[in-house]
C-alpha cells in the first residue's frame, strides 16, 4: 500500500470520526449524566442542519454565524424539555431503572414530535448548500476544505469541552452527579440545574454538529434517526457515560467505517451494527468503561 | 453429615477479596450466628451460598451434594432458602401472591395451585399477617414484609434458611417477636443460619456463632467462647 | 339475590365472545371492502402489541425487536409464498420466530434494562443492513415480490392468528408461570430465589410471543405484494407495539389491546390524508402517556369509575 491510499483512508476516517465523536459527545453528557438515552438527539442534529441551510439560502447567513445562533437556542430547548419533562418524570420513578425506560420512551416521543414538525416546516426535499467546497491537497489526495474546518470544529469543541468539565467548577458538579447524584446533592450540587444543564448542553452540541453536516452532507427533515443510532453506537463503544470514551469511539468508529467501505461499501452498516451488538453482548460497558 | 459446608471459599471482586478461604459447617437443626463488622464479607458469603454469586474458588456442599455454582432456582429446590438484607419483597403484588409464588415454585416437586394456596394461607397464619392478605407487598410496614419475606421463604419448604438481618431497624418489642419466631422455626426442625447485627439476639438464640473480619474466619465458637474472644473484642472495640 | 348476578355475569361474558366471534368470522359477507381491510389493519396492530406485551408487560423488559419477527415472517413468506401453501408459510413463518427468539433470548439474558432494549434495537438494524447487502449482492435486485392473496382470506388468517394470541395470552397470564413473570418484573432476584428458573422463563416467553408477531409478517406479506428490507425491518415495528401499548396500559389485560385499537383505527383513517399530522399526535400522546399515565388509558379509566362511585357514595350517604 502506497502512502496516498492509506492517506485516502486514514484522512476520510478521522474527518468522519471527528464528525461521530461530536454527536456522541452530546449523547454521552445526556445518557452519562443525566440517565436518558436520548432517541430524540438526532432531531436537534437535524434541527441546526435545517435552520443553518434556511439561514445561509434564504438569508445568506454565514454557517459559522448561525453556529453562534443554533447552538445556544438548542441549549435553551434542551434545558426547558429538561425542567419540563424530564424533571417530572424523574420525580415520579420510583427507581433509577424504572426512570432510564420511561425517560427513554418519552424521547422517542419527542422524536416524533421534532421530526414531525420539521416536515410540516421544511418538507421532506432533500436540500444542500456550497460553502467552503474548495479541495485541498493533502499529501497526494484530494479533500474539499469544508470536511476539514468540520474536523478542526470537531477537535476544538472536544478539547474546550474535556478542559470544561475537568477543569471548571460546574465541571465537576456534573462529575460528581454522574458517579452518584444522591450524593452529590448532599454535597450541595443543586442537581436537578446540573442534570437539565447536561441535556441542554448535549443538545446544543447536537445543534453544531447539525450546522457542520450541513456544510458537507445533504440535509432533509427525517435525516435525524441515522445520527441517533450512530451517537448510540459510538456511546456504547466508548463506554455508556465517559465522555472522553466518546470522544476516542467517534473516531475508532470513522475509521472502521472508512476501512470498511474501502473493502465492501455494502458493508460499512452492516458493520456498525454487527460491533454494536457484539458488544452489548460481550462487554457492555464499553472500551473506557470499568 | 453436616447439612451445609464450606471448603476455602473465596470470592474476588476486581483485586479485592471480598471472602478468603473461608471453612465452615452447620449442622442439622442448629442456629449458628454470622457475625462480624460491615463489610466483613457476611452477605457475600450467604450470595455465595444461595446462588446469587458465583466463588472464585472452594466447595459448598448442601446436604452433601455440592452446589458450588449452582444457580439459585436449583438451590431453592434441593432445600435451602433465603431472606435478603434489603428487604426484596415483590412489591406491587399482594402479600398472598408473594407466599404463593414460594409455594409453587420452591419445591423439587410440581404441586397444585389449590394446595399451594392452602400452604400460603397457613403460612401468613404462622407469621401473622392473615389480616393484610391482599394488600401490595410496598404497602406493608417494613418489620410485616420482613415477615413476608420470612413466609415466603418458608413456603418453599426449606430444610436450612439463611436470615440476613431479619431484626435490624426493628424495635425492641419485633426483635423479641423475631426471636420467638425463629425459635418456632427451629422446633419445626429447619436448621437456621443467620446474619445478625442485634447482639443480644444473637448471643441468647444461636448453638454456635462464626465471626468474619476482612473477609476472613477469625473466630468460631459457643456464644460464650466467641463474647469471651480476645480477636473478637479487639475486631469489635478497633472500630 | 347475590347468586343470581354472579350466574347472569357467568353467562354474559362466554354469550359476548361468542357474539363477537360470529359478528367476525361472517364480517366479509356483509361488510365493505374497505371496512375488512380496516379491520384486518387493526387485528393486525393488536397481534403486534399484545405479543409484545405477553413478554414485556409483566417482565418490564422493553424488547425493541417485533420488527425483526415482523420482517422475518415477512420474508418467509417472499421466498416461501410461490412454492408452498399459505397456510404452510404462516406455520413456518411463526416457526422461525419462535426459533429465532429462543437463540436471541438465550443470548441477552444477561442483559438488564436499558441494555436489553438497545440491543433488541440494534440486531433488527443489523439484520436489515445485512439483508440488504446480500439481496444487492447475490439476488442483484432490492426487493422481492410476494404472491397476493385475496382481502378476505388476509383477513380470516388475520383473526384466527389474533384469537390465538389472545387466547394464549389469556392462559399465561391465569398460570402460574403468568404470576412468576411478574415477579421476575417486580424482583428479578428474589424471583430466582425462590424457585423461579427466571432465564428459561424468560426465554421462552419471549419466543412464544415472537411466533405471532412471526405469523402476522407472513400474512401482511400478501397485502403489500412487494417488499424489501427497509419496507420489511422498518424499526416502526417496534416502536409502534411499545407505544401503543403504554398509551392503553402495559400492566393490564385489555390495556395493550385497547391501545392498539385507538392508534390503529386513527392511524388508518389519518395517515394518508395527514401524514405528519398524525405521526406528531402519536408523539405528543405517547410523551402524556408516559409522563402523566403510567397506567395508560385503563388506567385512567380505573381513576375514573372510582371517583364517580364515590361521589354516588357520597349522595346516597346524605
Amino acid at each position: 500500500m502506497t502512502t496516498v491510499r492509506i492517506l485516502e483512508i486514514v484522512i476520510p476516517g478521522l474527518l468522519l470520526g471527528g464528525l461521530y465523536a461530536l454527536i456522541a459527545m452530546g449523547l454521552s453528557l445526556q445518557y452519562g449524566v443525566a440517565r436518558i438515552l436520548n432517541f430524540s438527539h438526532g432531531e436537534f442534529i437535524m434541527l441546526g442542519a435545517l435552520t443553518t441551510w434556511t439561514l445561509f439560502t434564504a438569508l445568506g447567513v454565514n454557517p459559522f454565524l448561525a453556529l453562534a445562533m443554533c447552538g445556544p437556542a438548542a441549549f435553551v430547548i434542551g434545558f426547558f424539555i429538561h425542567r419540563t419533562l424530564y424533571k417530572r418524570l424523574l420525580i415520579s420513578s420510583p427507581s433509577p431503572a424504572v426512570f432510564e425506560s420511561s425517560s427513554m420512551l418519552a424521547s422517542f416521543g419527542l422524536m416524533f414530535v421534532i421530526q414531525n414538525i420539521a416536515l410540516l416546516a421544511w418538507g421532506p426535499e432533500i436540500r444542500g448548500y456550497s460553502y467552503l467546497s474548495i479541495p485541498v491537497n493533502l499529501g497526494g489526495a484530494l479533500f474539499g476544505a469544508n470536511r476539514l474546518v468540520t474536523l478542526g470544529v470537531a477537535i476544538v469543541i472536544g478539547m474546550t469541552f474535556y478542559l470544561f468539565i475537568s477543569l471548571t467548577r460546574t465541571g465537576k458538579a456534573i462529575r460528581a452527579a454522574a458517579q452518584d447524584p444522591a450524593a452529590a446533592g448532599l454535597m450541595g450540587v443543586n442537581i436537578n440545574s446540573v442534570l437539565a444543564l447536561c441535556f441542554g448542553l448535549g443538545a446544543g452540541l447536537a445543534s453544531v454538529a447539525g450546522m457542520l453536516i450541513s456544510m458537507c452532507y445533504p440535509v432533509h427533515a427525517v435525516m435525524g434517526r441515522e445520527y441517533t443510532i450512530i451517537a448510540i453506537i459510538v456511546v456504547v463503544l466508548g463506554g455508556l457515560g465517559s465522555i472522553p470514551g466518546s470522544f476516542i469511539g467517534g473516531f475508532l468508529l470513522g475509521l472502521i467505517g472508512s476501512i470498511v467501505t474501502q473493502i465492501e461499501p455494502g458493508l460499512a452498516l452492516v458493520a456498525y451494527y454487527a460491533i454494536f451488538v457484539l458488544l452489548l453482548l460481550i462487554k457492555p460497558t464499553g472500551l473506557m468503561g470499568k | 453429615m453436616p447439612i451445609l459446608e464450606g471448603e476455602g471459599v473465596t470470592k474476588y471482586f476486581g483485586g479485592l477479596a471480598a471472602v478468603s478461604r473461608v471453612d465452615f459447617h452447620v449442622e442439622q437443626g442448629e442456629i449458628v450466628g454470622l457475625i462480624g463488622p460491615n463489610g466483613a464479607g457476611k452477605t457475600t458469603l450467604f450470595n455465595l451460598i444461595s446462588g446469587a454469586l458465583t466463588p472464585s474458588a472452594g466447595v459448598i456442599r448442601f446436604q452433601g451434594r455440592e452446589i458450588t455454582g449452582l444457580k439459585p432456582h436449583r438451590i431453592c429446590k434441593m432445600g435451602l432458602a433465603r431472606t435478603f438484607q434489603s428487604v426484596k419483597v415483590f412489591p406491587n403484588m399482594p402479600v398472598f401472591e408473594n407466599v404463593l409464588l414460594g409455594a409453587l415454585f420452591g419445591k423439587p416437586d410440581g404441586v397444585s395451585v389449590a394446595h399451594a394456596a392452602e400452604e400460603a394461607t397457613a403460612l401468613l397464619e404462622f407469621v401473622g399477617l392473615s389480616a393484610v392478605r391482599s394488600t401490595p407487598a410496598k404497602d406493608l410496614t417494613l418489620v410485616n414484609q420482613k415477615r413476608l419475606e420470612l413466609a415466603r421463604a418458608l413456603a418453599t419448604r426449606p430444610q436450612l434458611l439463611l436470615l440476613d438481618e431479619l431484626m435490624a431497624g426493628l424495635n425492641p418489642t419485633e426483635v423479641g417477636q423475631a426471636m420467638e419466631l425463629v425459635a418456632r422455626i427451629r422446633d419445626q426442625g429447619i436448621t437456621i443460619f443467620m446474619i445478625e447485627h442485634v447482639m443480644k439476639a444473637i448471643m441468647s438464640i444461636c448453638d454456635r456463632i462464626i465471626v468474619l473480619h476482612h473477609g476472613v474466619k477469625i473466630a468460631e465458637g459457643t456464644p460464650q467462647e466467641v463474647a469471651t474472644s480476645k480477636t473478637v473484642i479487639e475486631v469489635y472495640l478497633g472500630e | 339475590m347475590d347468586i343470581a348476578r354472579l350466574d347472569l355475569r357467568k353467562m354474559w361474558t362466554p354469550a359476548l365472545l361468542l357474539i363477537a366471534l360470529a359478528l367476525f368470522a361472517t364480517l366479509p359477507l356483509y361488510a365493505s371492502r374497505y371496512l375488512v381491510i380496516l379491520l384486518t389493519s387493526i387485528a393486525m396492530y393488536v397481534v403486534l402489541t399484545g405479543s409484545w406485551a405477553i413478554f414485556s408487560g409483566p417482565t418490564g423488559y422493553i424488547s425493541l425487536a417485533p420488527a425483526a419477527f415482523f420482517g422475518l415472517g415477512i420474508y418467509t413468506s417472499a421466498v416461501l409464498g410461490r412454492t408452498s401453501p399459505l397456510p404452510a408459510v404462516i406455520l413456518v413463518a411463526g416457526l422461525a420466530s419462535f426459533l429465532v427468539a429462543l437463540f436471541v433470548g438465550a443470548l441477552t439474558l444477561r442483559l438488564k434494562g436499558i441494555y436489553f432494549a438497545m440491543f433488541t434495537f440494534g440486531l433488527v438494524e443489523l439484520i436489515k443492513y445485512f439483508l440488504l447487502w446480500y439481496e444487492v449482492e447475490f439476488t442483484g435486485t432490492r426487493g422481492r415480490f410476494v404472491v397476493v392473496v385475496d382481502n378476505t382470506t388476509i383477513y380470516y388468517v388475520m383473526f384466527i392468528i389474533l384469537a390465538t394470541l389472545l387466547l394464549t395470552a389469556y392462559l399465561i397470564r391465569r398460570s402460574r408461570f403468568g404470576m412468576a413473570l411478574q415477579s421476575i418484573g417486580e424482583c428479578e432476584e428474589a424471583a430466582a430465589h425462590i424457585g423461579v428458573n427466571v432465564n428459561l422463563l424468560k426465554t421462552v416467553t419471549f419466543a412464544i410471543s415472537a411466533i405471532f408477531i412471526g405469523m402476522a409478517g407472513a400474512i401482511m406479506a400478501t397485502r403489500w405484494t412487494y417488499v424489501d428490507p427497509y419496507i420489511a425491518f422498518n424499526p416502526l415495528f417496534s416502536f409502534m407495539p411499545v407505544l401503543m401499548a403504554i398509551f392503553g396500559g402495559i400492566g393490564r389485560f385489555g390495556g395493550p389491546i385497547l391501545g392498539a385499537v385507538v392508534f390503529a383505527y386513527l392511524e388508518e383513517t389519518l395517515i394518508t390524508r395527514f401524514p405528519y399530522y398524525y405521526m406528531l399526535l402519536f408523539g405528543i400522546v405517547l410523551i402524556i402517556a408516559v409522563v402523566y399515565l403510567p397506567n395508560g388509558l385503563v388506567g385512567l379509566a380505573q381513576i375514573l369509575q372510582k371517583r364517580i362511585s364515590e361521589r354516588r357514595h357520597a349522595h346516597t350517604g346524605r
